[in-house]
């Protein structure tokens, strides 16, 4: 069965959910039966349909698996937003629609992804410039204290959204090169005297530091990291001229955590660095001088600005009398509804959303909560699922990477999966307690204009490094 | 390259795996106390919109709560109505969303709610049925319980009815009563109410000293320990020196040697603290422990409505040695330690002797049945512990028997069924000015039918158990047994 006949039937439990799902809303609604709620999950899948078609006649080669499973992703979103408010649910479908239409544009305009490497810089200061919009006065948006979004005129977005993609093609094919160069060959062993000397100091440092500055057990072992990771890196001389550009994107991510103020895609985006960092180079010492560095720089944020710090105190306790009517409201009510899933949920449809008389139970339920509403909605099992089906999602995105021939094609195929799947972490592991609550979105599934478009963009992005990696290990008689 | 790619991938599959465990975490293990936390008004919203199931009295037919509902379609709520008012407040108590839930409402609270395990509801969410609340039927008798309150005539006290060989609760009465139709318009009042305390459930709540009553216990200790028999001949002369200090009987009677059984008919105070004192302590702890004492009674009741009874020392803690327990032997004590018991606990004893040293465990529910007539759970007689040797219990019955026949108590005797009894007169207040009547017994001897307690709070002096409480209980089993039970 060639790739595209699989990825076909890959559509039919992607039609069964969107029957099943919309079916289960509509009988809980029995006063709210009306045929163009059903006509347009037809017309959901006659798109998704359409899209194999393209997909066939331009990308014949391309991973079978992963259109299906985002559309499988974007089906639950729709039934679950349904539920919420079905205006919402138009609306996100009309999102769709704008995103298909983009996917389709993407693969037709960038036949091969290796012409992003000419525009990369370009294509990094746009990137960035979208980064810092919403802090512009007049245009840009406050909400939740993070400066997310843009309002321009009619128009609201999300800019953070299509930067992570540009980013990502940016450090894919920056690292590609200077990869070679922060890879270095095997050291001699140093004479034992300068291996104490090397080692010793700084561990001696690391203890008066400890010490002097009366670090928690969290703080210390950051410490002893970065200082591990420093040493690593410094002992084999790095010359300023590749590590400055590493230290100028880790000061950059630095601005945008105190610019953006939003921990949750400063952690994306940076997690996203470390990931191809690590991938291009194979050094974790480098991953752990970043990385360190970042917790540095965010815990120190978590003490100065308020609103970050508020975020962390509700994680820590989101029951304190202090917050749980006002700050931690938010994910008390989310663990709540949680607990009310419990193992097989309430059923489609039947998620207790509001209080009788009015007024909200759970708030935000379309974007940052919708997990919660679907816990509560599936319970535990449902919820594997779906994070079964993002990590199958992001295992043929890996897979992607490991066939592609190239260094940027691997990188860029890495980059985009990695990303994807730290949103996922990020939101889900907020709503969750995992890690403090922030306003990055479920990809596919939560309500949003500019998160539907930007990740389908990114899934067609994927698709055209899949098509190539695939057709030529064909060429060349391998399996994949 | 790629073994990094592959490496990374690893993390992400362990990340993913933290998030569902976290969600189980959520949804399974801490889905209970999430729950019940405070600030949570799922469950209470939840269970607004459902019907509540009925709770009924023994007969399957008397409501003793419904829920009935209250405006229309989606705004549909569900309010908790009491059509005996408070005649059953105490073993039913009530259940409403700003005032939470008390008592039977609480202990069956998952089956009045409807709330169903797992695949129960995920059967129910694909056949399309919609969750309702379960009837709970109880064991408790309205003939008896009006019985009861009528015999009590709104003096303070409580009434505690036991089928000694299944432990069914046929009556639980505690005066004063309050009506939960009113709880929440008045429940700031009732619980100010300190002189009073109508929300207090004393057959389970308080303890009192049980006076001659505990005699049946050390009996029971003595006999099945081998110390006495029914035909011992023991000095009965008064005053007689206990630990030190003088005992006198009753009304200062002193009887010379006499035997333990018409030593239990006449309440021989000098006989019994002798007992006692040949049982020991650690014996006599042993067997209170087997009635039930020391620990909440097993009965479906919610814990912090319940209090162990037990020797008490002078700063309340509870004591299994360093007594008198000469003293507590009667029915006393001192300030090492002083016996006090609850009205169920007392009832349990009685039950006890009467099932011939099995004690059951006592249970206020006998069935709960679900909407369309399938009953979900029966309740089944469960046995707590085996007391004494069934030959000790048939004596003890013997010699209270004695005691209704001949004895303190023989207003307790009912024509043409035989009752074994003993009654107990403790002294109270702080110038000992009142007294505590009690009276314990079972019906009929040859094969008991019905255990009983009976305690009133803080009588005039004169007051005897015989005189004030054994009426009430002969009444009590009148309703429950003449009528066939």
């Amino acid at each position: 069965m060639s790739a595209r006949t699989r990825e076909l039937f890959g559509l039919l439990p992607v039609s069964l959910l969107v029957a099943a799902g919309f079916a289960a809303v509509l009988t809980t609604r029995t006063a709210d039966v009306s045929d163009a709620t059903l006509t347009y999950g037809a017309v959901f899948l006659g798109l998704c349909v359409l899209a194999h078609l393209f997909i066939r006649a331009r990308l014949p080669d391309a991973d079978p698996y992963i259109f299906p499973l985002a559309a499988l992703l974007a089906a639950v979103g729709l039934v679950v937003i349904y539920r919420i408010d079905a205006e919402l649910a138009r609306e996100q479908a009309q999102w769709f629609v704008v995103g298909l239409i983009l996917f389709c544009a993407t693969i037709l305009v960038v036949r091969d992804h290796h012409v992003l490497e000419r525009y990369r810089y370009l294509i990094a200061a746009g990137s960035i410039a979208l980064l810092l919009m919403p802090r512009i006065p007049g245009v840009g948006q406050q909400v939740n204290g993070a400066f997310l979004a843009i309002h321009l005129g009619p128009i609201q977005f999300q800019p953070a959204e299509f930067a992570k993609l540009g980013i990502i093609v940016f450090l894919a094919s920056y690292l590609r090169e200077t990869a070679d160069v922060l890879l270095r060959p095997r050291l001699r062993p140093l004479p034992f005297a300068r291996q104490l000397l090397i080692f010793g100091l700084p561990a001696l440092a690391t203890l008066l530091l400890v010490l002097a500055l009366d670090l928690g057990p969290a703080g210390s072992i950051l410490l002893i990291v970065f200082v591990a990771s420093l040493v690593a890196v410094l002992r084999e001389r790095p010359s300023p001229k590749h590590f400055g550009p590493l230290l100028l994107i880790w000061g950059l991510a630095m601005l945008m955590l105190i610019f953006i103020r939003d921990l949750g895609s400063s952690l994306m985006f940076f997690g996203g660095f470390l990931s191809l960092l690590y991938v291009a180079t194979g050094r974790l010492s480098l991953v752990g001088v970043g990385s360190t560095m970042f917790f540095g720089g965010a815990f120190f944020l978590a003490r100065t600005v308020a609103h970050v710090e508020e975020r962390v105190d509700v994680w820590l306790d989101p029951f304190d009398p202090r917050l749980v009517d006002d700050e931690g409201y938010q994910i008390a009510q989310s663990l709540f509804a949680q607990a009310d899933g419990g193992l097989f949920g309430q059923g489609f449809g039947r998620a207790l959303l509001e209080l009788p008389g009015g007024g909200i139970i759970l708030p935000a339920a379309h974007t940052d909560l919708i997990y919660s509403v679907f816990v509560n909605e599936v319970g535990l099992f449902g919820a594997a699922g779906l994070l079964g089906a993002y990590l199958l999602l992001v295992f043929r995105g890996f897979k992607t990477a490991l066939l592609a021939g190239d260094g940027f094609s691997k990188l860029l195929a890495t980059g985009l999966t990695a990303v994807l799947a730290l949103q996922v972490f990020v939101i889900v592991g907020g709503v969750t307690r995992v890690i403090p609550l922030t306003g990055v979105t479920l990809p596919f599934v939560s309500y949003g204009g500019s998160s539907i478009v930007a990740n389908m963009v990114l899934l067609a992005l994927l698709l055209i490094v899949s098509d190539k990696a695939r057709s030529e290990r064909l060429r060349r008689g391998g399996l994949v | 390259m790629n073994a990094q790619i592959v490496r990374l991938f690893v993390l992400f599959a362990v990340l993913f795996a933290v998030l569902v465990a976290f969600t189980s975490r959520w949804t399974v293990f801490e889905a209970q106390s999430l729950a019940d936390n405070q600030n949570n008004r799922r469950p209470l919203i939840e269970e607004q919109q459902i019907p509540r199931g009925l709770i009924l009295a023994r007969d399957g037919r008397t409501v003793l709560a419904r829920s009935l509902p209250e405006g229309r379609g989606k705004n549909r709520t569900f309010v908790r109505t009491y059509p005996q008012g408070g005649l059953f407040a105490h073993p039913i108590g009530y259940s409403f969303i700003t005032n939470g839930r008390r008592s039977l409402e609480l202990s069956r609270n998952a089956d009045l709610a409807g709330q169903e395990d797992e695949f129960e509801s995920l059967f129910a969410g694909l056949e399309g049925r919609e969750r309702e609340g379960l009837d709970v039927v109880t064991n408790l008798d309205v003939a008896g319980t009006q019985a009861a309150v009528a015999g009590l005539a709104g003096r303070k006290g409580s009434v505690v009815a036991i089928e000694p060989q299944t432990g069914k609760v046929r009556v639980m009465v505690s005066i004063p009563e309050y009506d939960p139709n009113l709880i929440p318009s008045d429940i700031g009042r009732l619980e100010r109410d300190r002189a009073n305390q109508p929300l207090l459930n004393r057959s389970t709540q308080e303890l009192y000293p049980p006076g001659s009553t505990f005699k049946v216990v050390t009996a029971a200790a003595a006999m099945d320990s081998g110390k006495v028999n029914p035909d011992s001949v023991i000095d009965g002369s008064s005053p007689r020196e206990i630990s030190g200090v003088p005992l006198s009987n009753s009304g200062g009677q002193s009887f010379g040697p006499i035997s333990f059984t018409d030593a239990l008919t006449n309440s021989v105070n000098t006989v019994f603290a002798q007992v006692g004192e040949r049982v020991g302590r650690n014996t006599m702890v042993e067997y209170m422990r087997r009635f039930g004492f020391y620990s909440d009674p097993e009965l479906d009741y919610p814990n912090f409505q319940m209090i162990p009874s037990g020797i008490i020392n002078g700063d309340g803690d509870y004591v299994t040695d360093g007594f008198d327990v000469g003293r507590v032997a009667i029915g006393q004590g001192g300030l090492e330690g002083e016996i006090r018991s609850s009205p169920m606990q007392m009832a349990l004893v009685a039950a006890a002797i009467g099932n011939r040293g099995r004690l059951m465990k006592p249970r206020l529910t006998d069935r709960v049945v679900r909407k369309d007539g399938r009953v979900k759970e029966r309740v089944q007689p469960d046995l707590q512990s085996q007391v004494v040797k069934p030959e000790v219990a048939d004596q003890l019955g013997q010699m209270m028997g004695r005691v209704v026949e001949e004895g303190t108590g023989t207003a307790a005797a009912l024509s043409g069924i035989t009752v074994a009894g003993k009654t107990g007169t403790a002294e109270v207040g702080a110038n000992r000015e009142f007294t505590q009547p009690w009276f314990i017994a079972f019906a009929p001897i040859e094969n008991p039918r019905m255990a009983i307690a009976v305690t009133l709070e803080r009588q005039p002096a004169g007051s005897q158990g015989g005189t004030v409480a054994a009426p009430i209980a002969r009444s009590v089993l009148e309703a429950l047994l003449g009528g066939g039970g």
